[in-house]
């Protein structure tokens, strides 16, 4: 009973201590928020009942209630620890009386320091357990499932100015969560509420618009997209092109002043460099306080520039045009193109001149380049380029890109660069204003000019050049809709192929983009990334024209017959002359063979025939007429010159026989 | 674009002579490479819109089926004539003087910029002088390094020039290669405007 009376008084003490206790927590954990801590007060009260309840209920059983205790206590801080000890003291002390009164007389000594051992070994073990829980909980905490922002937070930090530091963390934990979906993402949202989530704050974090961003989105991975958003807002390196027309005539000179000192020596320096003009050029720069070293494998005559004490753009050597500061990107359509010299190049949009005079430097001054540019404002700039780097075989025109096939005439030059008017998406790191004033439907403005280019470009090529009859399609812009697309609207329009760009590096361009499936071929395109190849986003493609004939929708078929007897003319075998020598009997057994092969010539049609009304006679009679009455005068010109030609070939094909006949004989000869 | 008439021809030529002398005739007479035929053809002289170019027949043949008012340039341009009717020649002709100069002065490094800005040649920037310049002279001006910067008139005698003041003129400017960057200045101002 005395055990009760303790037991009771016990039970009636400590709530007020722990009440304090309780207080002291509450108020320790959340000092700030005033409203909470009162709640906290009453739940506090509420909770010691309960315990209070229990105690009750757990009697006799001491070590249960000291166990609610610790559990109770090893939440609280180290301070709170101590108060505990001593309270637990106080317990134990209590223990050992209510265990003296009601004892049944066994030793209390042992059992004493039993009991006191088993209590530090649980508590340890407590401790220890509490430790390793609160560890997993911080772990946890810290790998925390991200949680995407509900509408209201969003609302309340649209009120707000973005807080730059929280949406950068932000949009690192969705690139996280994204990359590693399965595992990380929270229940019940989806890939596209993330991804949305993404968008809005790559936008608001970098000032991109809703357009732009999404199309981004779409094109990349997002870690990947992470890499070429955080590539944009740096700069790319400023490189600069050796100009080996200039730097080959300086060589001259500094040969011919060395003539005068020492003439021994001489010669063994003319050699060493002419190997290494881009050196020597090095070298001068350097001397002027400009740290520059060679682009990279790919270009021969590309100097990167690291950092200069000069102005690069007003050194005497750039005055004299001994280079041109260029961005890397900008030497690929170029290589590309690879025009060689005595050939007809047109650079469909030439300004400033930095492609223009890069051509120019290949071919060697020889051949000639139609350097065209519609703006006039820019024409200043480019014939001023040209003059500085020493161009000579130039003639700048002002036309809009899509007249100039009427201008310089129809299958008429070797090779075209088309270095297409576009977008910028591609160099948003030279032009921010890119990100913001962008819209789908400037892309598609762009695309419908950039088609209607291309197929002046291919209309200008001559698919029977010797040495050429390639186009090269290039644009600073990564939009689909601006690069493959038009590609593919080209390869379905004209009968040309494409071709591999003789570039080594760089991603291919694509087959399959969302909804678009391209052609196979394109594959043989080139995409260059700033995060991937350190130079502009750029867009390369090189195609061949096989033929001259124009494809038609309506009669695919039809047109593609035509190709097929057109393109063995461009190689001069012994079968292909076979069937020129079929086609000439056609010619002069039936008019309408003899139509057939003007058609296949590229040349006008005979319009006088008449034509069955069948459906591939009938477009290319509506061709021919069309083009009876735009070349009426042409056509009369051209009669004799197909004889000529027609007697060319038979010289040729005379002097084939004549070689063949000769090897025969050495061989029964032999 | 036409072929110059014989006293336009006159007035580029005497003004091409001053600075090359008999090199002229190479000028004239040298065969072009440009241009997509086989054989090397020559140069001639053709006027377009005030300006006189120099260019490769081939070239010439080629650009007659661009329109008038759409050609831009064609060749090198070597000069233009003013409202006046005189000929001066311009920047752009600096290679063609160069190959073919009779009369150079070589500029100390210190003095290029100040060329590069316009300025006149003062005996104190002479590197080297070629000999038998009489006042009145073209004169090619050239950097140590044999780098072409411009040319002007002479303004005195080589023989006077050894017994100059410092800051006497030696060579009147009339263009320098740092026109291409002050052109293209203005040219951005008129934009921005």
């Amino acid at each position: 009973m005395a055990a009760n009376k303790n037991k009771g008084a016990k039970s009636k003490n400590p709530p007020p201590k722990k009440k304090q206790r309780n207080h002291l927590f509450t108020e320790k954990k959340r000092p700030t928020k005033k409203d909470e801590v009162f709640d906290d007060v009453s739940d506090g009260q509420s909770e010691e009942e309960q315990l209070e309840e229990a105690e009750d209920l757990l009697d006799g059983d001491e070590q249960v209630s000291d166990f609610d205790d610790a559990s109770d206590i090893s939440d609280d801080d180290d301070a709170l620890l101590a108060d505990d000890f001593l309270q637990g003291s106080d317990d134990e002390d209590e223990d050992r009386g209510s265990g003296s009164t009601s004892g049944s007389g066994s030793d209390s000594d042992g059992t004493d320091i039993e009991e006191k051992s088993r209590a530090i070994d649980e508590q340890r073990e407590r401790e220890e357990e509490d430790a390793q829980a609160e560890m997993q909980l911080n772990i946890k905490e810290e790998s925390d499932e991200f949680r995407l922002p509900t509408k209201e937070e969003l609302e309340a930090e649209q009120q707000r100015p973005p807080d730059l530091a929280n949406l950068q963390m932000r949009i690192k934990d969705i690139v996280r969560v994204l990359s590693n979906f399965k595992e990380l993402r929270q229940e019940g949202n989806t890939r596209k509420d993330y991804v949305d989530q993404l968008k809005l704050d790559l936008g608001s974090y970098y000032g991109y618009n809703e357009f732009l961003i999404g199309v981004l989105v779409d094109m990349f991975p997002v870690v990947e997209l992470m890499e070429l958003i955080e590539a944009f807002e740096k700069p790319r390196p400023t490189c600069i092109r050796a100009n080996t027309l200039r730097v080959n005539i300086h060589f001259s000179v500094v040969v011919f002043i060395f003539d005068l000192c020492i003439f021994r020596s001489t010669i063994a320096i003319i050699s060493f460099k002419m190997q290494t003009r881009r050196r020597d050029l090095a070298d001068t720069l350097s001397k002027r306080g400009v740290e520059l070293d060679q682009l990279s494998k790919w270009s021969k005559v590309g100097l990167v520039v690291y950092n200069s004490h000069v102005p690069i753009g007003a050194t005497p050597e750039y005055l004299a045009g001994f280079y041109y500061i260029q961005g890397a990107s900008s030497f690929l359509p170029v290589m590309a193109l690879a025009p060689q010299e005595k050939e007809r190049v047109v650079d469909m949009a030439a300004a400033p001149g930095g492609k223009t005079t890069y051509v120019a430097a290949l071919m060697k001054n020889s051949g000639l380049i139609f350097a065209n540019e519609m703006k006039e404002t820019r024409l200043k700039s480019l014939t001023a380029n040209l003059h500085r780097m020493g161009v000579t075989n130039t003639i700048v025109c002002n036309y809009d890109g899509r007249e100039l096939p009427k201008v310089l005439g129809q299958n008429s030059v070797d090779r075209v660069l088309l270095d297409a008017p576009c977008s910028g998406t591609g160099v948003i790191t030279k032009d921010p204003s890119v990100k913001t004033s962008k819209s789908l439907d400037d892309i598609q403005k762009c695309a419908h000019l950039q088609k209607q280019l291309i197929l002046a470009a291919i209309d200008m090529v001559d698919a029977n050049s010797k040495t050429g009859g390639y186009i090269v399609y290039s644009t600073c812009s990564m939009m689909v809709p601006e690069n493959e697309a038009v590609i593919d609207y080209a390869l379905k329009k004209r009968d040309v192929k494409v071709v591999p760009c003789g570039l080594d590096f760089g991603c291919p361009g694509y087959i399959r983009f969302r909804e678009h499936r391209f052609h196979t071929s394109l594959e043989n395109t080139r995409r260059f990334y700033p995060h991937v190849h350190n130079m502009d986003g750029f867009f390369v493609a090189k195609l061949k024209k096989m033929s001259n004939t124009k494809k038609n929708l309506v009669s695919s078929d039809g047109s593609e017959t035509v190709e097929q007897t057109q393109r063995p003319e461009e190689i001069h075998s012994d079968e292909d002359n076979k069937k020129e020598l079929e086609q000439q009997k056609m010619k002069k057994q039936s008019p309408k063979g003899k139509k057939k092969s003007l058609k296949v010539k590229g040349l006008s049609g005979n319009g006088k025939v008449e034509s069955p009304p069948t459906l591939k006679n009938r477009d290319r009679s509506e061709n021919g007429k069309v083009e009876l009455a735009a070349t009426s005068k042409k056509r009369k010109r051209k009669f004799p010159s197909k004889e000529e030609i027609s007697k060319a070939r038979e010289e040729k094909r005379k002097a084939m026989r004549g070689k063949k006949k000769q090897p025969k004989e050495d061989k029964t000869g032999i | 674009m036409r072929p110059l008439d014989e006293k336009e021809t006159t007035a580029v030529f005497e003004k091409i002579f001053k600075f090359t002398g008999n090199n002229l005739k190479n000028i004239v007479e040298n065969p072009s490479h440009e241009g997509p035929d086989k054989e090397p053809g020559r140069y001639c002289f053709r006027l377009h819109k005030n300006k006189v170019y120099y260019v490769s027949d081939s070239l010439v043949k080629r650009a007659t089926n661009v329109a008038r008012t759409k050609l831009a340039s064609i060749g090198t341009c070597v000069g233009r004539f003013t409202h006046g009717g005189n000929f001066h020649l311009t920047i752009e002709c600096l290679n063609l003087l160069a190959a073919n100069a009779k009369h150079k002065v070589w500029l100390k490094p210190t003095s290029e910029m100040s060329f590069l800005y316009a300025n006149h040649v003062l005996k104190g920037g002479l590197g080297r002088i070629t000999e038998s310049i009489a006042p009145g002279d073209g004169v090619v001006v050239f950097s140590m390094s044999d780098l072409p910067l411009g040319f002007g008139v002479a303004a005195k005698s080589t023989q006077d020039c050894r017994k100059l003041d410092p800051n006497a003129i030696v060579v009147l400017h009339q263009a320098d290669i740092g026109e291409y960057l002050r052109m293209e200045n203005q040219h951005e101002q008129i934009i921005e405007e």
